[in-house]
């Protein structure tokens, strides 16, 4: 299926109103374990970030996800999935504690980008995403991300500096989202499909780039076979890392980045 | 011709020409009008005073190599990867022929070095607003990871001149995957104890503000800087939420708490060197 969709088409499905969110995927893989653990200790509780405590297995693991609501009503409470500054803080705040205990890190991210406002704005929204960037670069523990719908650029990088960084077959990554781009450069938002080509944001073109380690397949909402094994994944790669020493582990997500892109420079 | 000479009677007095024609020819490449108080500055007088209007003390933008002058002691600036290019890596459409506009003025859109400031040996970024809005780009990128990573290993301070519209969307994905790379190597910089002064520019936006741009141990701007993540236009398109007056200035995010300090350009150096001698840095040996 994902194979015969054009890259606009699959922006489309990353946005799609009925695909798992993140509470639907902490529910499947993790159900009663969850805690959520709220608030940045500094402002306030952003909504559009969920994050607490879950089992994974026998291994604690604290999870953070960008969730943008199923409905109406807990879109608008999640703010549509657009953090504020806040949200990064919190994030970052469970990071540092996942730290301190030496917890694995699991980040789900789904969100059109970091909420462009006023408030945003005045509470430091590019200072908030750039201390992540810097603080998960280094971060004394795993982490690991899975993108399981829209990466909508910055605000998705804020959850995105990890030792591996997986998506779903039909999620989309980019630096700009195929309208915003198609109207700066072509003044005409109506060509964001030729813009979501040339892009190169799927799953695939990005597994090509070499900027994600892996395509997972879809789950469906009562696909407990394919959440299992999902786990199961994730459970062993937060394994294989949790037995790195601290060097090796952050020297290995540096080098990660390092060479992205590097290829065509001369 | 003057309007009513034919109802004037001729008088030998009136022909001594005017106060306007006394004004001597200006050809326009010589004058400039500050876009803040309007007033008509001769670009000599302007240069001499640093680019900054002698009028309202607007500061206009430079140009890397005009910062470099104002920053790096004269003729210590030696230029790392000067050379370093890349290709159009995405195929985007387009993009060869914007590259190869850009590079008609300067490399790419920043220059990265070692100079003394002060005779304080340290490493110097000037991002380049002519090169395509300054947006960060792979090149962008590596050449400011390579330089902390110079840095740290010369044990070196860095100082950066940011101006960027942000990530260069023409390099996708890439692009912003300089974001968390450079970041790293700016908190690689800072776990070794050395030292980084942001100095951000007009106008400093995007992914570089939400990287390396906001990442410095103290983070100074020139006056009346446009700071932001989501610029205004983005803010009001896309939110349709009205702007605050001098909302995203650098006057206004340091009131939020955001940058340590609002420096004029004639300040900055002599704010810069003192930072420097502050940290333990000292005067390089001749």
């Amino acid at each position: 299926m994902s194979e015969t969709m054009t890259a606009y088409e699959k922006v489309m499905a990353a946005r799609d109103a009925n695909k798992l969110t993140t509470v639907d995927y902490i529910a499947h893989m993790f159900g009663e374990s969850f805690i959520e653990l709220h608030g940045d200790r500094r402002f306030a509780d952003d909504h559009a970030i969920v994050a607490g405590l879950a089992m994974l297995y026998d291994t604690p693991l604290t999870v953070i996800g960008i969730e943008k609501g199923r409905n109406t009503k807990e879109r608008m409470e999640r703010n549509f999935g657009q953090a504020q500054p806040e949200g990064y803080r919190k994030a970052l705040r469970l990071m540092k504690q996942a730290e301190k205990f030496h917890r694995p890190v699991l980040c789900l991210v789904d969100t059109s980008g970091a909420y462009p406002g006023i408030g945003a704005e005045e509470r430091g929204q590019g200072q908030a995403i750039a201390e992540n960037l810097m603080e998960m670069m280094t971060l004394k523990t795993p982490v690991l991300t899975i993108l399981i719908g829209e990466g909508g650029s910055g605000g998705a990088l804020a959850l995105a500096v990890a030792d591996e960084v997986w998506m779903m077959e039909n999620a989309v990554y980019s630096v700009i989202s195929p309208e915003g781009c198609a109207s700066i450069l072509w003044k005409d938002s109506s060509k964001a499909p030729e813009a979501a080509e040339a892009l190169k944001m799927t799953a695939q073109d990005l597994f090509s780039l070499g900027v994600i380690e892996r395509i997972i397949r879809q789950p469906k909402a009562a696909d407990t076979a394919m959440f299992e094994s999902l786990k199961m994944l994730i459970s062993r790669t937060l394994e294989k890392n949790l037995s790195l020493s601290v060097e090796e582990l952050t020297e290995q997500r540096y080098a990660r980045f390092r060479k992205i892109g590097t290829a065509h420079l001369h | 011709m003057d309007f009513f000479a034919f109802v004037k009677p001729k008088n030998e007095l009136e022909s001594v020409p005017d106060a306007k024609q006394n004004v001597p020819f200006i050809p326009e490449e010589m004058w400039m009008k500050c876009p803040k108080c309007n007033t008509l500055l001769l670009t000599t007088d302007l240069e001499e005073n640093l680019n900054v209007c002698t009028h309202c003390g607007h500061h206009f933008r430079m140009e890397s190599k005009q910062r470099l002058a104002l920053l790096a002691d004269t003729d210590t600036f030696t230029e790392h990867d000067s050379d370093l290019t890349g290709s159009n890596i995405l195929d985007f459409p387009g993009y060869d022929q914007k590259l190869e506009k850009a590079r008609q003025k300067s490399k790419e859109s920043v220059l990265c070095g070692e100079c003394l400031m002060g005779g304080i040996k340290a490493v110097l970024c000037v991002m380049e607003a002519d090169f395509m809005m300054g947006s960060m780009g792979t090149v962008t990128g590596e050449k400011i990871t390579r330089a902390f990573e110079y840095a740290t290993e010369n044990k070196l301070p860095v100082v950066v001149c940011s101006v960027s519209g942000g990530a260069r969307m023409q390099e996708g994905i890439l692009s912003l995957m300089q974001m968390a790379k450079t970041s790293g190597a700016v908190k690689r910089h800072s776990d070794a104890g050395q030292l980084y002064i942001t100095i951000l520019t007009d106008p400093t936006t995007g992914g570089v503000t939400a990287s390396f741009a906001m990442e410095g141990d103290i983070i100074l701007a020139e006056p009346n800087t446009l700071v932001a993540f989501a610029g205004p236009r983005v803010i009001e398109q896309t939110m349709r939420q009205k702007l605050p007056r001098d909302f995203q200035t650098s006057e206004f995010v340091l009131q939020k708490g955001f940058i340590d300090a609002v420096v004029t350009r004639d300040k900055m150096k002599d704010t810069v060197v003192r930072l420097l001698k502050m940290h333990g840095y000292r005067e390089a040996a001749q």
